[in-house]
């Protein structure tokens, strides 16, 4: 698991992560939702140990981020975040490459091309692994990502918004591709979304998050209330049931 | 990329168009391409060594060979920090002089100038006055480094713009001082300022060497990491790279070898940006095994063609680095027009 005990950042004098005790990253999908501003992106930095944390302890299967060396929890751990821009012209398949780096130091061995391969093929980028990134659209582009991230291996998988500037199609193929990789790999995947109907398809677990704590951690069924989600993004929320699933209205 | 040879009818062709395809199909691969710069740079080398000998082989051969030596020297310096100092930086139009090293440099030698007169500054110990360059600017550049890079804030951006402002300070308080010189000791003075790779002091050279061997062995090793740090920092992060450890100790790297390949020379960083873009494009390739090398081979390929230009074309009618300067300036505007366009 990801634990976090007593965990505060603040941004001069301001907690953007205040006093948060939670752990998380359990079997399965697990949504972190909140409004702009909430502390999801400044909790997934400190998690992937862009950060240091102010106060507090994060241990990653008991292994605390402080103080392990980066390379042996970027073999359990993989993060994505958002806005990937790279200044040099790679392919595909030099991407994904990269996702073995904490296992091979750079030098591939067969078994680390047999999971490049395998990353490639899971995202359905064969056809692709020649293009440069630059050549690639946002759907495309933002598989390649995932590829690298599923090439690493890790038992977790942090994605940072995954869905941003995507359109139906490619974010309904984002989401589905993550519930297979927790359903058939057995990965544990906490991604940060703002669409909470797709938290709600794909999760079996939302974190809420306001302010810098966490307001709400439950089942998608029990998030998924008007009462709740109008706390916590401040706005009114209606939830219908359609088909037997939960569906929020927050248009108008 | 290697493609099939269209299938053709008659028989005698296929052999043709596959030798083709095959030559299409190397061409592309990084490693040839360096192994044919090699080549241009050996036939360079031989062709500056031994032709127009106006006397004693031997003698040309040993005064022209340490030219070659400190051309060598200086094309490493210069093209390996580049290349990684965009990669730091993440940023391709970028040279290490925005940390003031040029600037220091001739800020040191009108301070000489200024204070003492020209007499001095020519009559001066030539290793101490390396020395002093050497300490100086490297010492300098850590001093921003750690102070904008390792205590708390960590913003390379912080530190590049800190450095523009103090090479623009630097510069100006130069000019300042130049302005006040005697004539003579001007002239005396903005000699110095073009770099010069003709007859280098041979201790100098073997030290600038030493210095530069330093550097690249600190480096090299790092050679794979220095691909991932192509990602950026919140991706080198997250695939296990100890991304301040790395930063800090590259730029040590890149600090001695710039350090010591100025203060034996003189300014001539803009050229790194020239070389390393060539290098790019060259070998299309991001791999630092491919790109630091090849930013190396075109140096030699600039510094020995422009040399061959200078002395045997134009008969001395300029320094190197007038010609150098002239061709980067183009180039740069070149690359600045294109991005744009982009």
């Amino acid at each position: 698991m990801i634990a976090l005990e007593k965990v505060t950042k603040r941004y001069g004098g301001q907690a953007v992560v205040d006093d948060v005790s939670i752990a998380f990253g359990g079997e399965g999908v697990t949504a972190l939702i909140g409004p702009n501003g909430a502390g999801k992106s400044t909790l997934f930095g400190l998690v992937g140990r862009l950060l240091r944390a102010d106060v507090g302890r994060i241990t990653v299967d008991g292994m605390d981020v402080g103080s392990t060396p980066s390379s042996e929890l970027a073999k359990v751990l993989a993060v994505l975040r958002q806005d990937n821009h790279i200044a040099a012209r790679l392919t595909v398949h030099d991407l994904v490459e990269f996702g073995r780096f904490p296992h091979s130091r750079g030098r591939l061995t067969l078994h680390d091309r047999e999971h490049i391969e395998n990353a490639i093929g899971y995202l359905e980028l064969d056809a692709y692994r020649d293009r440069f990134l630059d050549e690639l659209s946002g759907g495309q582009r933002q598989r390649a990502f995932v590829a690298m991230v599923l090439a690493q291996d890790t038992r977790y998988v942090l994605l940072d918004e995954p869905l941003n500037n995507l359109d139906l199609r490619h974010m309904t193929e984002i989401m589905r591709l993550v519930r297979r990789m927790a359903d058939e790999l057995g990965k544990r995947v906490v991604v940060v979304l703002h669409d909470i109907n797709f938290a709600a398809t794909y999760s079996d677990r939302i974190v809420a998050m306001r302010n810098g704590i966490v307001v709400a951690d439950a089942s998608a069924r029990e998030v998924m209330r008007p009462d709740v989600l109008a706390a916590v993004y401040d706005t009114p929320v209606d939830v219908r049931e359609i088909d037997g699933k939960p569906v929020a209205l927050y248009y108008g | 990329m290697l493609t099939d040879p269209a299938p053709t009818a008659s028989g005698a062709l296929p052999a043709a168009g596959l030798r083709r395809t095959r030559l299409a199909a190397s061409w592309s691969s990084p490693r040839v391409r360096l192994a044919v710069l090699g080549g241009v740079v050996l036939v360079l080398t031989a062709g500056y060594l031994v032709t127009d000998v106006p006397g004693s082989l031997a003698f040309a051969l040993r005064i022209r060979g340490l030219t070659v030596v400190a051309m060598l020297v200086v094309a490493t310096a210069v093209g390996v920090s580049t290349v990684v100092f965009h990669t730091i930086t993440q940023n391709r139009i970028l040279t290490p002089s925005i940390m003031g090293f040029d600037a220091f440099y001739v800020l040191i030698s009108t301070l000489i100038v200024f204070s003492a007169g020209s007499a001095a500054f020519l009559a001066s110990d030539q290793f101490t006055l390396w020395l002093v360059q050497v300490v100086v600017m490297v010492g300098f550049s850590v001093l921003l480094f750690t102070w904008l890079f390792g205590g708390k804030r960590r913003s390379i951006h912080l530190m590049l713009l800190v450095g523009i402002v103090l090479g623009t300070f630097f510069r100006s308080f130069t000019e300042w001082m130049q302005r006040m010189l005697d004539p003579l000791d001007f002239q005396v003075l903005s000699d110095a300022m073009f770099a010069s790779l003709t007859r280098p002091d041979e201790t100098l050279l073997a030290l600038t060497a030493g210095l530069v061997a330093l550097g690249c062995a600190i480096i090299v090793p790092l050679l794979r990491t220095l691909d991932v740090l192509t990602l950026g920092e919140p991706a080198a992060v997250g695939l296990g790279v100890d991304h301040k450890r790395v930063v800090v100790v590259l730029f040590v790297g890149v600090s001695v070898m710039i350090a010591a390949s100025t203060a034996l020379v003189g300014p001539i960083l803009f050229f790194g940006l020239i070389v390393a873009n060539l290098a790019y494009s060259y070998v299309g390739s991001f791999r630092h095994v491919r790109t630091l090398p090849a930013a190396v081979l075109i140096g030699m390929v600039c510094l020995l063609g422009g040399q061959l230009v200078l002395e045997r074309l134009l008969g001395f009618g300029g320094t190197l680095s007038t010609v150098v300067d002239f061709a980067g300036g183009l180039f740069f505007l070149h690359l600045v027009l294109r991005r744009g366009a982009r």
